[in-house]
């Protein structure tokens, strides 16, 4: 370059430093692909900000508690400064995470953000998941993303698991106990997982050691590839966007990432995690100090998990106590049944994106995202999934619903048995209506234009609403969607005579393409005849 | 601040030439438009809306500093034992409530006048930028499989079967070294699940007192929880005793107890059962004493202990094992022996 020779007199500090750093890092060409990104605007977009700051923070406070938790089951004397629980014997997982609560200044607020944290990390995760899933960002090229936060989702759940568990109090070793009970329902090998898992029979002195190692590592470590694998798919595909004026599927509008969204990104960091040491400063969590520590033989009433191991535990409440009893073996359906259902529920939400571009053999690429009402088929799936997921809630905390609302117990439990099979095809069939009436609304506003709430009275006597035609910025964003046509199944003869008859597998896919498209599943969007023909009228409303 | 105040060239109006006006698309009136054209805020029209903005963002972040500076003040000052009340969450560690809210405070404000300064002082103009197709052009492609095609013909693999099954052979056997390496994780099953510390001739020790428990110490209508004679809290192995010994008792009226074989079992109408749930093994705490049933509170599963330990309700897939007592000739209960059954979870060698 010309400039090296004319340009004697130093560059800034910071050119230096960044031209060191492109000779060996090509930073340049980086930063010219991302620098000045485009994100768009939408409040849901954050969600998924909320989990990955939840998890940021997550990381931060667990690697601060790991300097004062001790990963030890050997018994010891308490003789700590909280009073109640002198000469108490406890582990001595129970007893460091009392000193991190009551003796280390600060401990108890990092403690308490840890678990906050976890428990909005997994809330986020859930509500980003249904909103990219009622928007219908998994389709291509998102299907592989979509699997990534899933595993996200899935993973986090068995770190916060395992994380709850290690101050080995009373609640939570119950809950490995609960674990251990299911793991002897599984035939054949249950009784040489649960020995090999808790290094002999149960309690033992190894599970927190072990659960440690794969709380604060192995999961950790996992999840932190896939995240960053989630992110780097995020800026590669470029985010979706909802559609309207100047927005197609060809391209993204927003605003550049520096520096409008590294500063609302990063000031969002910031916020939630203020939000959440707010929440910590006020708000007790998992006080082991009121429930001490675990010994098999005591229990404490209304024991409940953490709100995501919720429904899992309304599968283990509400399955009949079924036990078959044969040649010397025992399958113990009551609680092997619902270990196996347990992954299912997760599984059923986690493949519908690959039934759904199966059924549609829709093969483009999709960026503009779905309002919920205009893929009926899809939001009455997930809404029977939601539905699903909170029966089994209910299930899972049957005992406080029960005391809470003065309720009996086997009323709840039978509500849910039954819950669990017809609530998810109710919620169905309302939701798929609900869609088509918005559906019908959003027509009537195409044609007719919107209601202004102003009352005309004509001269013949007869009063009308003055309807305001919309912009045409409105009219084309109510009308950007498709509205996919069913598959139909080819002639059994072709122009030939000759018989090519459909595969069973195809016959399924025209069956469930019907189902999703055919008739009755979707009101047909205004056309511009219809539209020109109203609007075109004289004394029309 | 109204309008009038704002500088004639900077209002909107005049402003509007590189706003990308709109056209009707001529035809179709669902046709997209375009971008609409950018609508300025105050801040873009008024400098001292702008300056006022600057000052908010200032003010926050020297509030996140004062913020900080009180949490290492409250770290310093506050006692860690120290309990205030605090309206209206209640008596609270005032060393919690302080560090957890300056430190809200210190990030909340860094947060804020970041998104401020966002919103109201960088450009809010939309941009587009073109989305390209993930999908490699067809000349890509096609030179991608013609290099692995090269690629994969100069390593032979296809030609020589040989190496390729040995490798593939090796490859599969090499992770059974790991798979191996887990077995010490614990000890095989065998009979352990069977076999609790109760045995012929132990007697039957109060939990509460520690002290052998005699006929006349149980009352109908109370339920109490013993342990085999000879075990103590101390014993390294406590825990996992414990956990399959712990044991329930009641007394019921000989005439109340509807079977047979339990009426058999009994001392004086004292009928022991185990504690552990048969459904994922809670303890059972919770006893109704007119009815005699007792409920896991972990699952509710109900078992009704005057007929044999029978589930009447809930998950449970087998009655409680029920162990069989006496009483001595010192005049205290004792064990006739172990649990007949094991006691605990169901799972597959149980039979």
């Amino acid at each position: 370059m010309s400039t090296t020779t004319d340009n004697r007199r130093k560059a800034p500090a910071g050119e230096r430093v960044a031209d060191w750093a492109d000779g060996r890092l090509g930073i340049y060409s980086l930063a010219k692909a991302n620098m000045r990104k485009i994100f768009p605007d939408h409040w849901s977009f954050m969600l998924g900000e909320v989990c990955l700051y939840s998890f940021v923070i997550i990381i931060l406070t667990g690697v601060y508690l790991t300097l004062f938790f001790h990963p030890s089951m050997e018994e010891v004397v308490y003789h700590g400064s909280y009073v109640p629980m002198q000469g108490m014997r406890m582990s001595e997982a129970f007893q460091s995470t009392l000193n991190i609560s009551f003796d280390i200044r600060g401990g108890l607020l990092i403690r308490q953000i840890h678990h906050w944290a976890a428990l909005i990390f997994l809330a986020g995760m859930f509500v980003h998941m249904m909103r990219v899933f009622f928007t219908g960002a998994f389709r291509k090229p998102r299907e592989v993303n979509w699997l990534f936060g899933f595993l996200l989702f899935v993973l986090g759940m068995f770190t916060g698991f395992t994380g709850y568990s290690l101050p080995d109090d009373l609640l939570s070793g119950t809950g490995v106990r609960f674990m251990e009970g299911a793991i002897l329902s599984v035939p054949i090998v249950g009784t040489y997982i649960s020995m090999f898992l808790f290094g002999g029979e149960f309690p033992g002195s190894d599970f927190v050691p072990r659960f440690f190692s794969i709380h604060v590592l192995l999961l950790p470590g996992i999840m932190l590839g896939l995240l960053v694998a989630h992110l780097i798919l995020v800026i590669y595909h470029k985010h979706t966007q909802f559609p309207g004026p100047g927005r197609t599927n060809k391209n993204v509008v927003g605003l550049p990432l520096m520096p409008v969204y590294m500063a609302k990104a990063g000031g969002f960091f910031f916020l939630v995690f203020g939000v959440i040491a707010a929440v910590a400063a006020i708000a007790t969590i998992n006080p082991i100090w009121a429930i001490g520590p675990y010994r098999p033989d005591q229990v404490s009433t209304g024991a409940q998990p953490d709100w995501y191991m919720g429904f899992s535990e309304g599968l283990i409440r509400v399955m009949p106590g079924w036990e078959i009893n044969l040649w010397g073996h025992t399958l113990v359906l009551g609680v092997f049944v619902p270990l196996v259902i347990f992954p299912l529920v997760l599984a059923a939400i986690a493949v519908y994106p690959f039934i759904e571009s199966w059924v549609t053999g829709d093969k483009r690429e999709h960026h503009l995202l779905d309002r919920p009402r205009n893929a009926p088929t899809r939001t009455a799936f997930g809404a029977a999934w939601i539905s699903w997921y909170f029966v089994l809630l209910i299930g899972g905390g049957n005992d406080l619903w029960a005391t809470h609302f003065h309720l009996s117990i086997n009323a709840i439990t039978w509500f849910v048995r039954i819950g669990f099979f017809v609530v998810p095809v109710l919620t169905f069939i309302a939701t798929r209506r609900i869609c088509m009436s918005l559906q019908r609304r959003d027509r009537d506003k195409v044609l007719h234009g919107r209601e202004s709430g102003i009352i005309k009275r004509l001269p013949h006597g007869e009063f009308v609403e003055v309807h305001e035609p919309l912009s045409q910025e409105q009219l084309h964003t109510l009308t950007a969607h498709e509205q996919p046509k069913p598959l139909e199944l080819e002639p059994e003869f072709d122009e030939n005579g000759v018989a090519r008859k459909a595969g069973a597998g195809q016959r399924l896919k025209v069956k469930l393409s019907k189902g999703f498209y055919g008739e009755g599943t979707q009101i047909p969007k205004a056309t511009r005849e219809e539209y020109e023909e109203i609007t075109s009228g004289h004394g029309h409303h | 601040m109204s309008s009038q105040d704002i500088p004639e060239e900077n209002l909107p109006s005049t402003q509007d030439a590189h706003g990308g006006a709109v056209t009707k698309t001529a035809g179709d009136p669902f046709a997209d438009p375009g971008l609409p054209p950018h609508e300025p805020r105050i801040q873009d029209v008024d400098e001292r809306a702008a300056q006022r903005s600057e000052r908010v963002v200032a003010f926050l972040f020297l509030l996140s500093m004062l913020a900080t500076v009180g949490f290492i003040a409250s770290y310093v000052a506050l006692p860690v034992d120290k309990i205030v009340y605090i309206f209206p969450i209640g008596h609270i560690s005032a060393l919690n409530f302080a560090l957890g809210m300056t430190l809200a405070v210190a990030l909340f404000c860094i947060g804020a006048g970041a998104v401020h300064w966002a919103r109201t002082l960088m450009s809010d103009v939309e941009v587009a930028d073109e989305r390209h197709a993930i999908a490699a052009e067809p000349d890509v492609k096609a030179k991608v499989m013609a290099d692995f095609k090269q690629g994969a013909e100069e390593s032979a693999f296809g030609r020589r079967k040989l190496i390729r099954n040995t490798m593939f052979g090796a490859l599969a056997l090499v992770p059974l070294s790991g798979v191996v390496l887990l077995r010490d994780l614990g000890p095989l099953p065998g009979t352990k699940l069977r076999k609790t510390a109760w045995s012929e001739g132990k007697m039957l020790i109060n939990q509460n007192t520690l002290q052998p428990l005699r006929p006349e110490d149980i009352q109908v209508g109370s339920l109490t929880f013993a342990m085999p004679e000879g075990m103590k809290e101390e014993d390294h192995d406590f825990q996992k005793e414990i956990a399959k010994a712990a044991l329930m008792i009641v007394r019921l009226r000989p005439e109340n107890i509807k079977d047979k074989r339990e009426l058999d079992w009994s001392a004086d109408g004292i009928v022991a059962f185990s504690k552990i749930c048969t459904h994922v093994g809670c303890p059972i705490s919770l006893y109704e004493q007119q009815t005699h049933h007792v409920l896991c509170p972990c699952h509710q599963s109900t078992f009704d202990l005057s007929d044999g330990g029978r589930v009447i309700f809930g998950p449970a897939g087998h009655a409680l094992p029920q162990l069989r007592i006496k009483v001595n000739d010192k005049g205290y209960l004792e064990a006739m022996g172990d649990f007949a059954e094991p006691v605990g979870p169901a799972y597959w060698e149980r039979g």
